[in-house]
Formats: structure tokens, sequence, C-alpha cells
């Protein structure tokens, strides 16, 4: 059943629909996708990442982790084109978790394309370069005469050898010193720039793509765990007997809390995944080990758990904000004089924004078989898990368990969405844990319950703004003051301004403090760390004061950047004055910015950089009497330099919309006494099909280099649909989710 | 426990199980029929969609001693070695991102174009209101739906 064949008229049929556009690749079997290598035959290996086959096909590894973000698909196009291969004779494989051949197979902050497009360039041109070799070497004829393209190498006298009948003298050529390597002009792309289907379409769509939670070993045992509810107890006793009498249930017993299991390598990672205390249950099948779990009675000693709440939490920033004071960041020229100057405009806000979780579609889970070292044999683990650093788990069996690294073996699958939790390695501490106690091997899989509670969340946070505009209706003084989160005195990850904000690069008179608020709940990366709630107060209140000033919103913000520069020469992670206006006047154009709205509907823009991606957003909302409101298109314009897949690129700003969309009107996460409070989607719900707008996605593809694009186009979201709300009602939102305000997302 | 036997995808296939153990857990866990996915586990995303007798149903909160009539799930739904019309327009569309709730919205929108093979976009997202996207493909599934109807008649029409 699991090797369905499509069939070659099939092929053809989609194919032709696409219009050649998107293309239709025939997938190696499921089980075969994660270790191609054994399905090759007579393959020759011209690098790590490139073997052609004596039939012509072409494999090329992908070798960051795969978790919807499309870059399996991206890094080996970039390959392909520079090796001249056509893309239809390319079969993409993901790499085996091995950085030694792949360097950090890691997938994060939307760093991928950028951290590898140059190294992608020199694998395929020292493809190219071999193949091109070989073809001199069999026709006799100069190097300088031949090129490669269309997986074939072509003698200016129009002779050809294909890539398939050079593999095996290619993979005997000297590999190319990578200095000496040279690079396509981009205006001959033929692959870079188009749109590709991405490589795992067929699978998945025909239900045979494997995912963490899909995993199969022989003899495995299925696993729950269950944390205390308040994070930081742990187990003293519990129902044992009652729960091993349970049918299905194998075994159960209570892990303590292990600190070991924290250490990192990885900065942001260190003092995370830290094993917490609580009760497994191993059994013959997941509905066994979840029914059990339901009837488990437990005993918590709760004498260190959290106490977190979060209305306190709410009271406690808005005396922090009234008291003023914080830790000063940037101090503006005269900002007091301004905000007190009587012919000056002034304006105050208190915005707030929640905890939200990540709720991948795919709960958290992993696989486990820990092997018992024997006389002569050290202790040895293997491991399955969608991981966004998957190679990082090694330290965790090292750290905790005292197996030695490379006597582990990771095996890195396709992720059901990342977003930034699948960074953190909890879930694989605990199925680490029970494989070692129960001595089987394990498949650990968190309930929806589970899911939630132990997120490592987006961390919520309140800011309390002040400005004031001049009579020529300029920006006279912008105060922040940020109160967030820290644990052990150290700001959580995304809590705190990030240094590079609008309009703080680009004005002098700014000011900004920030005070930090303890917090017990684990917080970690959220796609677009900080700057998915920055965006929402900045762009908000940039808005707020161009009103103030009775200016149009494009050119008070346009005229916020000042002259086109760069805001630190060369540096991709600074801000691009010029990039930044040109994407907002784009889309504004495109949007039909300054036309007269009916009533009920309005126009909200708002801009935002990060992750080296200049983005601009305009939202058309109509709200009715109810306070129901409608997202009825988004115009997005974006300059992350030249696109790689259109149709990728494309995909992952819609997606950053819906996802914006969806975080800003529904989800809110809240603590009592530490507990958290949404147990499943009823109570913390995900937007459905019916409110998505319509996307409009524009890119300015500038000469820059080519940078990431899986978070950046969710920031600017947010503000954009509160001061469309604010165009069409007249009412500012301070406060995300729009639900607490009494407004319905439809 | 107890023995069922049940029709998947054409085949009659024998479990012993407890009588309440979802039809989710049965397909994934004991016919290693993992297209079929876990999501919520209280029909509230979908990912866990199939058809029986031609009906969507959450398999997650279905008990395999309530199922009654044949099963179908994403690895049947093209019996032969074509595709679905709707597998090809997700290709087409170059639909999925993660890819994870992707069986469950082809099953919901199987079942919506067996019965009404030219859907407006209401018709689309009401049939799809069941099914979560955490990664934001709606705009992507609603056009898929819509070229898949227009394979689907075209398929209908050629016999």
């Amino acid at each position: 059943m699991n090797s369905k064949k499509i069939s070659r008229r099939n092929l053809f049929k989609v194919s032709a629909i696409a219009g050649g556009g998107l293309m239709l690749k025939l997938s190696l079997p499921a089980n075969a996708l994660e270790d191609g290598a054994t399905t090759l035959v007579k393959s020759s290996e011209l690098n790590f990442y490139v073997q052609i086959a004596s039939d012509g096909q072409i494999t090329i590894y992908a070798p960051n982790p795969e978790m919807g973000q499309g870059i399996k698909t991206t890094l080996p196009m970039i390959i392909a084109e520079e090796m001249g291969a056509n893309w239809d004779d390319v079969e993409v494989v993901l790499a085996p978790i091995d950085p030694a051949k792949f360097g950090l197979q890691g997938s994060g902050g939307s760093m991928s394309v950028t951290r590898n497009f140059d190294a992608m360039r020199r694998m395929g041109a020292s493809a190219r370069e071999m193949l091109i070799g070989a073809a001199s070497q069999l026709m006799e004829v100069e190097r300088r005469d031949l090129k490669a393209e269309s997986s074939q190498v072509i003698h200016g006298s129009g002779r050809s050898m294909t890539f398939g009948q050079l593999a095996s003298v290619a993979a005997q050529q000297p590999v190319p010193v990578p200095e000496q390597l040279s690079f396509k002009d981009p205006r001959s792309y033929s692959i870079i720039g188009t749109s590709v289907g991405s490589v795992d379409n067929l699978v998945i769509a025909t239900g045979l793509s494997k995912f963490g939670i899909d995993v199969d070993v022989p003899g495995m045992k299925f696993a729950s765990y269950t944390r205390c509810p308040r994070p930081g107890g742990k187990a003293i006793s519990f129902n044992r007997a009652e729960i091993k009498a349970l049918p299905g249930v194998v075994d159960a017993f209570i892990l303590q809390p292990d600190a070991r299991s924290g250490k990192a390598s990885m900065a942001f990672l260190e003092g995370l995944a830290e094993l917490q205390g609580g009760v497994a249950i191993v059994g013959d099948d997941t509905w066994s080990v979840f029914a059990a779990k339901a009837k488990l009675k437990v005993n918590w000693d709760e004498s260190a758990a959290s106490t977190d709440q979060w209305s306190k939490m709410v009271t406690d920033a808005r005396a922090i904000a009234a008291k003023g004071g914080g830790e000063v960041k940037l101090v503006g020229t005269s900002v007091p004089e301004a905000l007190s100057d009587s012919n000056n405009r002034t304006i105050e806000g208190f915005y707030e924004f929640p905890y939200v979780a990540h709720v991948c579609m795919e709960p958290m889970n992993c696989t486990v078989d820990f092997r018992k070292g024997t006389a002569g044999k050290p202790a040895s683990m293997e491991i399955w898990l969608g991981s966004q650093f998957p190679n990082q788990v090694k330290e965790i069996a090292e750290n905790m368990l005292g197996v030695k690294q490379e006597n582990v073996k990771v095996h890195g699958l396709r992720m059901g969405g990342g977003f930034g939790r699948r960074a953190v390695h909890d879930f694989a501490a605990e199925a680490m844990a029970i494989s070692h106690k129960s001595g089987l091997p394990v498949k650990l899989t968190w309930t929806r319950t589970d899911d939630i509670h132990n997120d490592y969340f987006r961390v919520g946070g309140f800011e309390n703004m002040k400005g004031a505009v001049n009579p020529d209706g300029k920006l006279a003084a912008w105060d922040q003051h940020y109160i967030g989160f820290a644990d052990s005195g150290k700001p959580v990850i995304g809590s705190g301004l990030r240094g590079n904000e609008l309009p703080m690069v680009a004005f002098d008179n700014a000011s900004v403090r920030q005070s930090m608020m303890p917090v017990a709940t684990a917080c970690g990366a959220w796609r677009a760390p900080g700057s998915n709630t920055n965006a929402f107060v900045e762009q908000s209140f940039i808005h707020e004061l161009a009103n103030l000033a009775e200016r149009d919103h494009v050119e008070f913000l346009t005229e916020l950047m000042g002259s086109r520069r760069w805001i630190d020469e060369g540096n991709i992670s600074a801000l691009n004055t010029g990039r930044a206006i040109d994407v907002i006047k784009l889309a504004a154009e495109k949007a039909g910015w300054g036309r007269k709205m009916p009533e009920g509907t309005g126009l909200g823009l708002a801009f935002y950089f990060c992750h080296a991606a200049h983005v601009a957003e305009v939202a058309e909302v109509s709200v009715d009497a109810d306070k129901n409101y409608r997202v009825k298109r988004v115009t997005v314009a974006v300059d992350v330099g030249p696109i790689i897949n259109m149709s990728g690129a494309i995909n992952q700003v819609q997606g950053s919309i819906v996802d914006g969309l969806s975080t800003m009107a529904l989800q809110e996460i809240t603590m009592q006494n530490g507990r958290i409070e949404q147990d499943n989607f009823h109570q913390y719900p995900v937007m459905r099909i019916a409110s998505t707008p319509e996307i409009d996605v524009h890119f300015i593809q500038s000469d820059n280099k080519p940078t990431g694009l899986g978070e950046p186009a969710l920031p600017p979201l947010a503000p954009a649909v509160t001061n469309a709300i604010f165009a069409a009602t007249g009412e500012r939102i301070r406060s995300m989710p729009l639900s607490n305000a009494g407004f319905k997302l439809v | 426990m107890s023995k069922y036997t049940l029709s998947v995808n054409g085949e009659n296939l024998e479990v012993d199980v407890v009588p309440d153990m979802p039809l989710l857990w049965v397909l994934r866990d004991k016919l290693k029929l993992t297209g079929t996915k876990f999501g919520c586990g209280i029909a509230q995303c979908g990912s866990c969609t199939v058809h029986i007798d031609g009906v969507a149903v959450r398999s997650c909160v279905l008990p395999v001693s309530a199922v009654s009539g044949p099963v179908t799930t994403i690895e049947g739904l093209a019996p032969g070695d074509d595709l679905h019309p709707l597998q090809s327009a997700w290709i087409e569309h170059d639909v999925p991102q993660c890819g994870y709730c992707q069986a469950g919205q082809i099953m919901s929108a199987a079942a919506l174009l067996s019965s009404n093979s030219q859907p407006s976009d209401d018709d689309i997202d009401q049939a799809l209101a069941g099914n979560y996207c955490r990664c934001g493909t709606y705009v992507r599934i609603r056009k898929a739906v819509h070229t898949a109807a227009s394979f689907y008649n075209a398929d209908k029409r050629n016999g």
C-alpha cells in the first residue's frame, strides 16, 4: 500500500496543465526519501551534494531541515542552476545529518538562503567544471569552448554530451579550487527566479510523506508523558497499579527533572530543553497511552512550581508604565522638552500583546531507540524526529545519559510545522529518558494539550508610547517604554527592543527605556521573534502620530526615512531607507492608496524591516456596526533581493499574512497560578479558510544578496490591519488579540 | 479487546483492539496507514479526515466500534495509477508548505466534489471549514479545488 505508482500519462497530464511553470517530480518511494544513496546505482559523486547516474538522473542533496519554508526545494535549485542542469532531471533527497559534510544543518532566523547561497553556487559551479573537464577530455576539445546547459555539455561546434554520459569521467576530475570558480550571469538563469513546485508535493498529496510522527521502528512501543500542569512541579507518586492494569499499557514510571539536558553549545538554546518532571506511560499503541494518561492521578510536588498569572502581569505592567523609569537604552536630544512644548501636539498610548503558542499542526513527537552498552561496545542511540536543528539532540544524549555523540545517529524528518518551536528539543529529552528507562524503542507523541501547555511561547509584553508632532506636522519626539519579561535577569527570547527599529534609527529625538518583569513560563522563538510584536506597536504608533499631524500616512512614514541610504553601510541586517521607501510606495500604489473608500471600509499601511527584508503591507478592511470585520485584501511589497523560487516565495508571503491575521485576531495564552489555561483548539483557535483575504504579492528584485522569507512578511500584518480598522471606524486598537476588544474576524 | 473487520481502501482488514479506540489510531498504529494525521483529538482541526461511505468524517473522535461503512483514506483516494484530480491540482498550484494538514484538506474537498462538481468559493469555505492549515495555504487550497473541479468535470465528460 505504500508504493503507489503514478502513471506517466498522469505525469504528463499534470505537467501540461501546469504550463511548464510548476513541475511535477516523480519521487522516490517514501521510505527511500531519507537515505536516497542506497537507491542510486552506478552513480558518480561529484561532491557531497551532487550525484549523476549514467542514465542522466541527477541527485542533489538538500542540506537543511524542511518545515514548510520550502528550503528543501530552494537550495537544490541554486546548485542545479549553477551546474547547468535541467530541473526535470533533478531528484532532490534530504541529506543525512552529517555536519562534517553539510555544515550547520539548521533552519531558523530566515537565514538558510542568506547563509547558503554562495556555498550552493560553489557546489553547482564545481560540478559544472568537473563535467566540462570530462567533456574536454572525451571530446578532445578546449575547455573554453564548452558550456553546460540543459544537463549537457555543449561544444561551440554544436557537438554535445549529456551529463549522464560524462558522469563517471567527471567524477575522476580534479576538484576545482573554490576561489577559481566563477558564477553564472543572473541574466542567463533558467531555474533561479522561476516557479518550481515543492519537491515533496506528490508524496504529500498522496499521503506518503513521512513526518516524525509517522516513524515506525521494529519492536517500537508508544509513549505518552504527563508533566505537572504548573511548570516546575515534579511527580512524587501516582496510581501506578491502576494505570499498569489498563489495556495496552506496558509500563508506567516517574521521571525526575534533569537540567543536564538543557546544556547546549548553541547560545540561544542554552538553558532550554531541560527535562521536566512527570509521568511516562509506555504501551502498545498511541491510543492506549493517551487513554491511560487521561486516567492518571498524580501527587505533584509544586513547591518550586510557576505562580505566573497573566492578569497580575497586566496590572503590574500598567503600574510600571505609570511610574516610568526603566533601563535607558537610547536618549533623544530633547524628548521631555518636545513633549511639554505647548506648540506641539502630543499623544500617549499603552499597547499590549499576549503570549501566543506555536501550535504546529504536527504535535511534538520523537522516536528513540536507546541501546545499553555491553562489554566492549559502548551505549548507543538512534533518534528520529522533526527538528529545526536536528544535530543538536546529540548533545542531550551525551549530557543527560552519557551516550557519546559519535554513537548517536539522528534521522531528521520533515516537520509538520516549526515556526521556531522545533528549535527546542525538550520532547526529545523526554523520549530519550523514556527509552533509556524502559529499555525499549519508543515513539513519544504529545497530545495537543501537551503541545500547548509545554510550549516555548511567544512572549507577551507591553509598551507605553508617547510622541509629539510639531506645528509643521513633523515628528518632534518619540518616547518608548518597553515592559517585558526576563528569566534570571536575562530578557527571554523576543522580549525587548532590537535597536534597529523605526523611527529610532533614522530620527535623533527618540528615547527608549526597558523594564523587565520575572517570568517562569517558558518562552522561545516564535516566527520573527521580537519583530512580530514590536512592528505592531511601532507601526501603529507612527500612524497615530501621522493622524495627529493630519498628514497622509505614506508621506509621513517615507519622510521619516530621510535620504536614501544604508543605516549601516553594506550591512544587510541594517535598514536601507531607499529600499524601505520603494516597498512602501509600491504597496501603496498597488493597493490604490488615496482612493475614496466606502463607509465602513479603510486602508491601513505598515512597514517593517527584519531578517534583512524590507516589507510593506496595505490591508483593506471592512467593519460593520457589530464590530465584525473582514480583511478583504492585503497588498504586499517585498524586497529580499533576487527571488530563488517564485512560487515558494509567494507561498511564504501568503502564509505569513494568514498566520499574522490568525494570531492578531484570535490567539492568546494566559496563565492562572502557573497553569496554562488553554487546552486545545476550542480555546486556542486557528483562523479558518473563510476569513482568508485576497493576497497580492509584489517583489522588488533588487541587486542585493538574496535573503530569507520565512518570517519577515508576518510582522507588518497586524499594524496594517489595525491601522485599516482605524481608517474605517476611527477606533484605535492597542491590544491583541482583537477578539478581546469585541472585534470579530469574519 | 474485540475483533473488527474494516473495509479500508477496498480491502477487508481485521483488527483486534479496544472498542473505543478511534479509527484514526487503528489506521495509523495498527494498519500503518500514516497518511491520515493526528492534530487535536477533538475534531477541531480536520487533519484526521477520512471518508466513510464517501462522507468526510473526523477519524480522531470516531470509535472503531462505530465505523459503519467502507473507509477511504488519502492513500486510497485514487485507487489506480492515476492521481485524483484534487491531488493533481494540489501539485499544480504548489499548495503545501509543511504539508501535514493537506491529506485532511484533500479528503474534505473530495467529499465536496463528489456531491457538488462546481463549487463556489462559499461552498469551498463551508466544506473546508473544519480543516485548519497552520501554514496558511488557504488561498491556494481554494484555487486548487476550483481547478480540480474543472478536471473532474472534464473527466466526467470524457467518460
